[in-house]
């Protein structure tokens, strides 16, 4: 029995057009019984970054207050607001801070960048449970879900999307892959987040 | 082989038989490659996780399954027909093995029809639940997994046993069978009177297995309900076990079955729901 899949639940996240969109289930387990259909795992970290955390849930409370801690000090120190990027490889440090002894979370990083001339880039990344960042182009995956969301959205996504046409792709990627996955689903949520808002909504979403 | 050569046409020779394994002990290769319990990593991964019941009332008996089947975590399907229609008065239930499940009821069958042409009469259900479990009990230890309820009509009235892969063989009024089982006894043994109508029969088997579906990573996606009469088996109907949770099971809207369907508003903890807003 692996930690990573003691409490199921997965995380995904998406380019669009001059936006990024991140997308969770909501179930927390105990292996095969469903213990709570209303366990967040994506949090904001500024107006526009969040960060999913899907794996052992008693380190997705503790990896979240972890970083809230480490972002409210960066932006305190600098004064500034922390970029998708840095906050990245702050999330990756700590990660393999803790190489021989992990915490059992693979995160998943989204939001949009400032570039120097002040234009807003789409930025998502995921990690392993030890810090291996990979950044992608189009969307990354994690959590007991993974392979399914993989095939999914392998299927289903495309360059280029506005906001609301990459609110139903997350939402129709993420709802078919958990259906397909014992230990996710029970309850669903997305955000967008566009260069003026975040467009967030909880999915009607199947519960057994 | 093949026509009456081949499968349960060549009963003539008794009990079928198998190719086994050409290895000194088979039924050990075959733990080695099969068994998820005892290597949760092997290869060959078979059909596990399910939520089956039957009941014995006043009406008759009362027979309801989930449809889901994993491979793992893999959700491999959600329409498996875990009812298995032996003949017009005899039902099984699967779970465990769902290849050992339905081969063995469909031999079953076969059995229950010779038993008919021998005896010009039905045989009870209480002998056909004792073949099978003889039939399993000379391969214990071969590694067939079953736990079924075999459930009919006979002589004596509504009849319902339990028989499983290690040869236990139970008569009873309520079991429950699977990985859901608890969640389903539950609700069972709270609501449970020998004297129920028939209406509040089927919808106690219905919330019994929507509760096992909804708390069960291993069971879900629809309920299968069956009712045995005098006169033999009827089919009632399919759920859809999140229909049910948000809607319940007739056509109209607003009797989820669902917890926080129902406290929608009534608790401090649980707001109206905000689905669709931005």
């Amino acid at each position: 029995m692996s930690a990573l899949e003691y409490n199921g639940g997965s995380v995904i996240a998406m380019v669009g057009k001059d936006c990024v969109a991140i997308a969770s289930d909501l179930r927390l387990g105990t292996q095969a019984l469903g213990i709570s259909s209303n366990f967040q795992r994506v949090f904001p970290m500024t107006d526009r970054l969040y960060v999913g955390l899907p794996g052992l849930g008693t380190d997705v409370t503790t990896l979240y207050e972890r970083f809230r801690y480490r972002v409210n000090m960066y932006t305190i120190k600098e004064e500034r607001e922390i970029n998708p990027e840095t906050f990245a490889h702050m999330v990756s440090s700590t990660l393999y801070q803790h190489r021989f002894g992990p915490y059992f979370i693979e995160p998943v990083v989204a939001g949009l960048s400032k570039s120097p001339t002040g234009a807003l880039k789409p930025f998502i990344a995921a990690m392993d449970l030890i810090g291996c960042i990979n950044f992608a182009k189009d969307f990354v995956v994690a959590g007991t879900a993974s392979s399914k969301l993989y095939g999914v959205a392998e299927g289903l996504w495309e360059p280029d999307l506005e906001p609301e046409d990459l609110f139903e792709t997350i939402s129709q990627t993420l709802l078919n892959a958990v259906d397909r996955d014992a230990f996710s689903g029970w309850g669903a949520v997305v955000h967008v987040i566009t260069k003026d808002r975040v467009i967030s909504r909880t999915l009607k979403a199947r519960m057994d | 082989m093949w026509g009456s050569q081949a499968g349960f046409g060549s009963l003539v020779k008794g009990v079928p038989s198998f190719v086994i394994p050409s290895v000194p002990d088979p039924a050990a290769f075959l733990r080695l490659h099969t068994d998820d319990h005892a290597d949760p990593s092997c290869k060959i991964k078979i059909q596990h996780g399910t939520t089956t019941l039957a009941f014995r009332y006043q009406g008759g008996v009362i027979v309801a399954v989930d449809s889901r089947a994993t491979a793992g975590s893999y959700v491999a399907s959600g329409t498996v027909k875990k009812v298995i229609e032996i003949n017009p008065y005899l039902l099984g239930t699967m779970a465990g093995g769902a290849a050992d499940c339905q081969y063995w009821e469909t031999y079953l069958g076969v059995h229950c029809r010779l038993h008919e042409l021998r005896n010009r009469e039905r045989i009870s259900v209480s002998a056909a639940s004792k073949y099978l479990s003889n039939l399993v009990y000379s391969y214990k230890g071969m590694g067939l997994s079953m736990g079924t309820m075999i459930c009919g009509w006979d002589k004596t009235g509504p009849a319902l046993f339990y028989v499983d892969s290690d040869g236990t063989r139970l008569k009873g009024n309520i079991f429950s069978v699977g990985s859901g089982s608890t969640f389903a006894y539950g609700v069972l043994d709270q609501e449970y009177r020998w004297d129920l109508p028939d209406e509040e029969a089927q919808e106690l088997a219905r919330r019994s297995i929507y509760a096992a579906g909804h708390r069960d990573a291993f069971s879900g996606n629809t309920c299968n309900l069956y009712q045995v009469k005098e006169d033999g088996w009827q089919f009632i109907g399919n759920y859809d076990i999140t229909k049910l949770h948000y809607d319940g099971p007739g056509e109209a809207p607003g009797n989820g079955y669902g917890y926080d369907i129902r406290v929608e508003g009534q608790t401090s903890t649980d707001l109206p729901a905000t689905a669709g807003q931005a």
